[in-house]
């Protein structure tokens, strides 16, 4: 017998050990849920902790209003067929006013339809604990994050202030109102993703696929016209691409990539041969030096 | 077609590659930044997009004049790029051909070495740079004992800026003979050693032409190759219960991720402290049962027997117990800026299992300069040194060396929740086996009311269990004071219980 791992077998050891150890030691946890990729993974990955029982916790997504409507038919379909706990919030205020991306530029919708929308959804349920999706490959800062990360009462992130984690113990203890972001699958890389996607059948949004889709080029960026919201006079410059899409989020601020990859191998090909990294084709990040911590600092995921 | 069957054998393979977990140590600007960011960049493990924004960064904040300052790469925090250094770690990954790389850059500032110590505790290789103008430094030193304390098997010694010193292979023997003559005391099986430079890559990936008289392998190779013996331990089966599973109730099961050995259905198992005795009905996965689970995999079992365990408690096989008891011996870490507080009563986290403990004695403090011993009566950041512990239930542990799980724990202050301390355990306290098993409360003495009352805030605060005996709270609660001779053996009794009296 062969007492060897594979080093995705180890990857899904840890994050099972680690969404176990919320469950264990915090009163109301709760998993966000992106819709993405990387969420997909987190969600099977938490099923696995618990089977043959249920996940203990609810999933929660923070509907920007803004989001390719494929991902919310995927999310609907996905939570009745799995019987999901899952909750969904959005921004009633900012929503009722009509901020979004088009109108109020990038920062302003982030901040308001996303950032806020989320803390006002964690202190609604006061939730002590919440998972994340975020991997530690995929930004800078996010590389230096605690896999158990402290947040004050204010929900914010102190990068120079971070507790010491050794070994595989998580120190879980929070006062009142504070909390801790969990990322269990820090570990992982773009490639492990895709990789366990495909071995696992994991279900995920059509969108990361290439398919004839309608698109603009704006501010440099391949835009994909989902709906009427956007400005006639750049969707009436559409023209059928075949793309698709590394990582998605709010439609008018996820670029897409030219692409003719219909299978995960093929993503997986032109992934080895692409030069560019999965976050160029965010809009957000690009803001300004250090964007991402600033956002996280504030309380961004 | 024929493509898709490449990248499916390309991503099996992939998936089946061992990971390395690394670690890279040294004093300030020694250069390990710089030296994963070379690794990256000349294994090609950038995009273009990163490549242009290093490159616009360099010219911009870099710190390594008219070259490409490769430390921007790792340097993630704002801080961080401003002032040129590392302040907390950042882990990276990549994977060759051979092998899958998680790289964990660590502070060389004194100041941050609760972080060096972080980015140690999950590594099984460590490279140590030193800078070939300066030497072995008193921040090698420490570095190279921690990474000795924290059971870190393999080493590599990386000289680097050798560009700095006409590439001698003078100043790269002497570096060498001092470092082993440093390092011969410590418990390091494995240790290698290279002259490279990090900034324009000599011996990193590439071979270097300008040290001929170099005859080994480059970084990559090496690391590509090594032979990294486990940090597992297959022969000690310690399962700590994590979760108990109770989806309905036909089914019971403990979930855990086995800290060592080989878990075998069918095997009989002992639980701790109960001592109750079954057989391991099935090893449940959401991917089907198990015949055998080992480390580090997290599974679930369920018993053939109701057998009464929870979380914190730990099946093992009854001819192979770990040692059972409140009171521990341990190398400490001290990570917290606040100093060491006798009186205080920690939170110990532990196996899955948490308590209340007391630091009872500090034995000595180890000068990492000489490794010389001294004695001390508190902590401050970062101090090591050897400590005498009492919990208030009993742990189940072995010593760290040979079992890193079920041999390390942390303590967190229970005022601010930080972790304040980490600890390997060396073994039970030598006087474990008297009688006082709780570490005995203290009586504290007050002069009146107010003073009382100041007192038992005071020690509530710090996480002690105590009970007021003063003349204002004894009449609160009794109609009648109860006599002299009655309150002092109710004092006694709570003292012996671990209690804190104020009178
Ligand atoms: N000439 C020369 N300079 C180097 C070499 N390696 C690193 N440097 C320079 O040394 C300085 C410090 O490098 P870093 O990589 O930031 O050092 P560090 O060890 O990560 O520092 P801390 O993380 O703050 O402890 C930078 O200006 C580098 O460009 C080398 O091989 N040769
Ligand atoms: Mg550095």
């Amino acid at each position: 017998m062969n007492y060897n791992l594979s080093n995705l077998k180890e990857l899904e050891a840890e994050a099972i050990h680690i969404i176990r150890e919320v469950a264990a030691e915090f009163e109301n946890p709760v998993m966000l849920y992106s819709i993405g990729k990387d969420s997909s993974v987190m969600v099977r990955l938490a099923e696995k902790a618990f089977a043959p029982g249920k996940v203990p916790f609810p999933l929660m997504h923070i509907d920007s209003k803004w989001k390719f409507k494929e991902m919310v038919e995927f999310r609907d379909h996905y939570a009745k067929e799995n019987n999901w706990d899952l909750i969904v919030e959005y921004n009633k205020e900012g929503f009722e006013q009509g901020i979004g991306p088009f109108t109020h530029g990038s920062k302003v919708h982030t901040d308001v339809m996303k950032t806020q929308a989320l803390l006002a959804a964690l202190d609604k349920y006061g939730f002590d604990a919440a998972f994340g999706g975020a991997r530690r490959d995929e930004e800078k800062s996010r590389a230096k994050e605690r896999i158990f990360s402290f947040r004050n009462e204010f929900h914010q992130w102190d990068p120079k202030n971070q507790r010491p984690e050794l070994w595989s113990i998580y120190n879980t203890k929070v006062h009142k109102g504070e909390s801790i972001r969990v990322f269990p699958i820090s570990n992982w890389t773009e490639l492990d993703i895709w990789n366990y996607i495909r071995l696992e059948n994991i279900p995920i949004v059509p969108l990361y696929f290439a398919k004839k889709r309608p698109i603009v080029n704006w501010n440099g960026a391949l835009i994909l016209v989902d709906d009427d919201r956007m400005p006639k006079d750049i969707a009436e410059k559409a023209e059928m691409q075949m793309v698709r899409f590394r990582t998605l989020g709010c439609y008018p601020l996820t670029g897409a990539v030219e692409s003719e990859a219909t299978t995960i191998e093929e993503i997986v090909e032109e992934m080895m041969t692409v030069t560019v990294s999965e976050r160029t084709t965010r809009v957000i990040d690009f803001d300004q030096d250090g964007s991402m911590e600033e956002k996280k600092k504030e309380g961004y995921f | 077609m024929t493509k898709n069957i490449d990248i499916q054998q390309f991503l099996d393979a992939d998936q089946k590659k061992g990971l390395l977990r690394i670690l890279t140590a040294g004093s300030v600007d020694d250069g390990k930044s710089t030296l994963i960011g070379r690794l990256l960049f000349d294994s090609k493990k950038l995009y273009d997009d990163q490549l242009a924004t290093l490159e616009r960064d360099s010219k911009r904040i870099g710190h390594a004049g008219e070259d490409i300052d490769y430390a921007l790469l790792l340097d993630g925090l704002k801080a961080e790029r401003e002032q040129g250094i590392t302040i907390d770690v950042a882990y990276r990954y990549f994977s060759t051909n051979k092998r899958k790389f998680i790289i964990a850059d660590t502070p060389g500032h004194e100041q941050y070495t609760r972080n060096m110590v972080t980015g140690a505790s999950t590594a099984s290789l460590a490279i140590i740079l030193i800078d070939a103008r300066k030497g072995v430094i008193t921040q090698t030193k420490r570095h190279t004992f921690l990474v000795s304390l924290l059971g870190i098997k393999h080493v590599v010694v990386a000289v680097n800026k050798m560009d700095l010193k006409d590439y001698s292979q003078e100043v790269f023997n002497s570096i060498v003979e001092e470092y082993k003559n440093f390092s011969s005391t410590l418990d390091i099986p494995d240790i290698h050693y290279f002259p490279i430079s990090a900034l324009k890559g000599d011996n990193v990936v590439d071979e270097s032409k300008n040290m001929p008289w170099y005859k080994g392998r480059t970084l990559l190779s090496f690391l590509e190759n090594v032979q990294v013996s486990s940090d597992r331990n297959f022969d000690d089966m310690r399962y700590p219960v994590q979760i108990v599973n109770r989806p309905n109730i036909h089914f019971r099961g403990f979930a855990a991720t086995v800290a060592s050995g080989i878990v075998r259905q069918g095997a009989e198992v002992m639980s701790i402290p109960s001592g109750q005795k079954s057989r391991i009905k099935e090893i449940v996965t959401y991917d089907g049962n198990l015949d055998e689970a080992f480390p580090p995999q997290s599974v679930t079992i369920t018993l053939e027997d109701e057998i009464d365990a929870s979380r914190g408690d730990m099946f093992v096989y009854p001819d192979n117990v770990p040692t059972i008891s409140q009171k521990l011996e341990a190398m400490l870490v001290w990570m917290d800026e606040k100093e060491m507080d006798k009186e205080m009563q920690f939170f110990i986290k532990h196996a899955n299992n948490s308590t209340r403990a007391f630091v009872t004695h500090i034995d000595y403090r180890v000068d990492v300069n000489t490794l010389e011993q001294s004695n001390i009566d508190h902590f401050k950041l970062n101090d090591i040194g050897k400590v005498q512990i009492t919990t208030n239930k009993p742990l189940f542990f072995d010593p760290y060396k040979k079992n890193k799980i079920t041999g390390s724990f942390i303590l967190i202050d229970p005022i601010t929740n930080n972790t304040a301390a980490v600890g390997m355990i060396i073994g039970k306290s030598k006087d474990a086996d008297s009688r006082t098993i709780t570490a005995k409360g203290r009586l504290h003495k007050v002069a009146n009311t107010e003073e009382a009352q100041n007192k038992y805030q005071e020690l509530k605060l710090k996480g002690r269990t105590v009970v007021r005996l003063d003349k204002a709270a004894l009449k609160s609660k009794f109609t009648e004071l109860p006599n002299e001779e009655v309150t002092k053996g109710f004092v006694e009794l709570l003292l012996g219980e671990g209690v804190d009296v104020v009178k």
